[in-house]
């Protein structure tokens, strides 16, 4: 979203006949410039109504929703239930009683699974697309087989993870108890301390292709001649990586992060498939703990109420995050 | 900067939780004057997955509804909904108040769906239409709504927990009959739970559990609670954290635990289909399940493999004789049905007793009218079952948080469970104190 910004900065040419058009034809022209100017918010115009219909409308009634005492009382009747105030953000907020508590500790659980998952997907999306980018054979293979986890069938990959990750019968025990002896006995994935790592992994399996894409793009416009150039220079490898890939890519992976960070934070479906509907502590993600207090304890008001924090920490994190990486890029600039 | 598609994955993600209802409210008001010709003509019923694929419950259903149109020249639009997905359902229906006119709800959210408002009462007068409440099974009655509110649902299918073992592995440990106490139903199990195959380790336990899953997690605990004495709500605020509660529960983390008659990997049971291979399979040899019908014939079982007996009692003092609570499947009509004797004519029609006898025998459902009858319900199986809703057998508690109730101990129960798996069994001070958090949670509810 930046790259548009940066673009701009750094001086698209600007809009044509500026300065030097002989006077006189000026009247007419201006008008059709000006109707020319028009011309896109027009074409934006429905798209706008719809964007503000489908996201703006659910938004606004989750705020007025959070400040409601919503439960199945008033459920046929919402618009009638009775004015909360701030009632259900002191409950959400409070640490010393369950909600908030149970709040709090899968915002902090969640938190860590973002910064593991980021990283690593990262990490992995670099390494494979610069090696990739290299290769002469076998590329095209590689690259289809790396996004193989991207094109799958959430519920279709989540599942085949929940089987591999059995304690009886699943694969990685299997290999790790009985084919290889590294474990005693077999352990628990799926519940327990580990389930964490479960999730950890199976989020990085999930969102590493998306970060291998992304960066592969960006480094088809990095021209050859600057990698030509530095290894008469005497630049290995790990000095082209530092030197030129990662500072040619940094508008992309500034967006990249962005993105990879909210997919995580936000993410539903991979910890409800992987743990059958019933997530255990230490994996129990936000989304889940939102979904549990609004259908499945019918407190709708108090599960639009963490929605919305949940949407102010995410505003507050992405334009901190825009702001900082900005100035950052500006700086270097 | 392009903020509109930024900004739109965030709200994407915020709204999640609430989007699908906020939706369905714009839209509402967007549908309210629509006008699809004579709607009196067509019912449409939201009818509840009895049987293990929507394709054949509608095998089942399809040719009776059709009777019914014959009956009224009333057409019934049929759509069949797992239940995993049925209560989202009926609470975005209700609250845009386009819904089904007839619906299936599973009869314990009835106390909390009655709160809504939203579905149509069952008076004396409305269930004399029925051919009077008399008819009913008066403990199915009871999971009809919240105590001494208007019953705003009818029962339509019932199930109750039973005990089933292993023919060949009791024979196998010289076990003769299935346990009847709770303190036997222990030491049954103990003596088959053994290492078959001399590794050091069993591989073969006496008893299966589907851990987890919030839902059974609950009702097990409700079962051996209040077998105990236990009462989780008093005057309508929960009462969760009582001595008997926390023995109920202990008693059931107790047969991975101390008992170890139970595989530690159930813990990560999800599905029934985990414990139904593991006892095909000659690896469990009891399982405490809701009445099975035709379920086993898919592993290839027959009643000469297994046996049916009733839940064990508790032989404790102080304690109550309840071996299930009522499970099962009510029938309601909403408020904004159009056509409301139509819609009477259709819970009439599927509560009948030639009806009540087909459907029952087909899904393996203990009838809720007792004037159904046949060879269906004359196996042991199912005479255990009508027995146990007849003598044995409580509603889940009739007050409008009951499925907060439910959820909420289902999953402490889930994770204990869990935590017992890997050898940490939780103390009786652990388990209060988790109970008394989850009182907390549902108070704030209010």
């Amino acid at each position: 979203m930046s790259i548009s910004a940066d673009s701009a900065r750094s001086g698209v040419p600007a809009a044509p006949g500026t300065g030097d058009r002989p006077a006189g034809v000026d009247g007419r022209a201006g008008r059709a410039r000006k109707r020319h100017r028009r011309t896109p918010y027009l074409f934006l115009l429905p798209a706008l109504a719809l964007e503000l219909f489908v996201h703006f409308g659910p938004m606004l009634a989750g705020v007025v929703m959070s400040c409601l005492k919503l439960t199945q009382y008033q459920l046929a009747q919402w618009w009638a239930a009775p004015w909360a105030g701030l009632g259900n953000y002191r409950v959400v907020l409070d640490l010393d009683q369950p909600v908030g508590a149970s709040l709090f500790k899968s915002f902090l659980i969640t938190a860590a699974v973002t910064v593991i998952v980021v990283a690593t997907a990262w990490t992995l999306g670099v390494a494979g697309a610069v090696s990739l980018q290299r290769m002469k054979r076998g590329r095209g293979l590689l690259r289809t087989l790396f996004l193989v986890p991207y094109a799958l069938p959430v519920f279709a990959a989540v599942i085949t993870w929940r089987f591999l990750l059995q304690r009886d019968n699943g694969m990685l025990n299997h290999v790790l108890v009985d084919q290889l002896g590294l474990l005693p006995g077999n352990a628990f994935y799926l519940i327990g301390p580990n389930s964490f790592w479960s999730l950890c992994v199976v989020e990085i399996w999930r969102e590493w292709p998306f970060a291998f894409l992304m960066i592969m793009a960006a480094l088809q416009s990095i021209p050859d001649e600057l990698y030509e150039a530095s290894s008469m220079d005497g630049a290995g490898p790990w000095r082209q990586l530092r030197r030129i890939t990662l500072p040619m890519i940094a508008p992309v992976n500034q967006v990249l992060i962005l993105v990879l960070a909210l997919r995580t934070f936000r993410d539903f479906e991979t910890p409800y498939v992987l743990f059958g509907g019933s997530a255990p502590d230490q994996a129990r993600l936000i989304s889940l703990e939102i979904y549990q207090n609004s259908f499945l304890t019918f407190n709708f008001g108090l599960g639009s109420a963490m929605s919305v924090l949940l949407l102010l920490f995410l505003m507050l994190v992405t334009g901190g995050y825009l702001a900082v990486t900005r100035r950052r890029t500006s700086l270097d600039a | 900067m392009d903020w509109g598609k930024g900004m739109s994955a965030r709200w994407r993600g915020a709204a999640a939780g609430f989007a699908a209802v906020a939706l369905v409210m714009a839209g509402a008001a967007c549908a309210g004057g629509s006008d699809a010709g004579d709607k009196t003509a067509v019912l449409t019923y939201w009818a509840s997955q009895q049987s293990p694929s929507v394709q054949h419950d509608k095998e089942i259903l399809e040719p009776e509804l059709r009777k019914f149109t014959a009956q009224t020249g009333v057409r019934v639009e049929l759509e069949v909904i797992p239940f995993t997905e049925l209560l989202n359902k009926i609470l975005t229906a209700t609250t845009s108040g386009q819904g089904p006119d007839v619906l299936n709800i599973g009869n314990t959210w009835s106390p909390s769906l009655q709160a809504t408002g939203a579905l149509v009462g069952w008076d004396p007068a409305m269930m004399d239409k029925l051919g009077g409440a008399g008819r009913f099974e008066s403990a199915a009655l009871q999971t009809t709504g919240a105590d001494g509110a208007t019953p705003v649902a009818v029962p339509l299918y019932n199930k109750v927990y039973q005990l089933y073992y292993n023919k060949k592995l009791f024979r196998e440990a010289g076990v003769s009959a299935p346990p009847a106490t709770w303190d036997d139903f222990v030491t049954t199990a103990q003596k088959l739970t053994k290492d078959t195959d001399g590794d050091g380790k069993p591989d073969q336990w006496g008893l299966a559990v589907r851990g987890q899953a919030a839902t059974v997690a609950s009702h097990y605990a409700y079962i051996l609670g209040s077998g105990l004495g236990a009462q989780y709500f008093a005057g309508g605020k929960p009462t969760f954290d009582s001595p008997a509660a926390v023995a109920g529960i202990e008693r059931y983390l107790s047969w991975m635990g101390k008992d170890k008659i139970v595989n530690p990997s159930d813990a990560e049971n999800a599905d029934w289909a985990d414990v139904y291979e593991a006892f095909a399979g000659n690896k469990a040899a009891m399982m405490l399940v809701q009445t099975l019908g035709q379920t086993l014939k898919d592993y290839k079982l027959t009643d000469q493999n297994y046996g049916v007996a009733p839940m064990p009692s508790n032989a404790a003092a102080g304690g109550r004789d309840i071996g299930s609570f009522v499970g099962g499947t009510n029938i309601s009509i909403f408020k904004s049905a159009d056509n409301l004797s139509g819609a009477v004519d259709l819970v009439k029609f599927l509560t009948s007793a030639p009806e009540q006898t087909v459907l029952n025998a087909a899904y393996g459902t203990i009838p809720a009218v007792k004037d159904a009858t046949g060879p269906a319900f004359e196996t042991p199986e199912m005479k255990i079952a009508r027995d146990t809703i007849a003598n044995r057998a409580i509603p889940m508690p009739r007050v409008p948080q009951e499925t907060q109730f439910e959820t909420l101990l289902g999953k402490d129960v889930v994770g204990w469970l869990a935590a017992t798996a890997t050898g940490q069994q939780p103390d009786a001070a652990q388990i209060s104190a988790g109970l008394k958090a989850a009182a907390g949670k549902v108070s704030a509810g209010g």
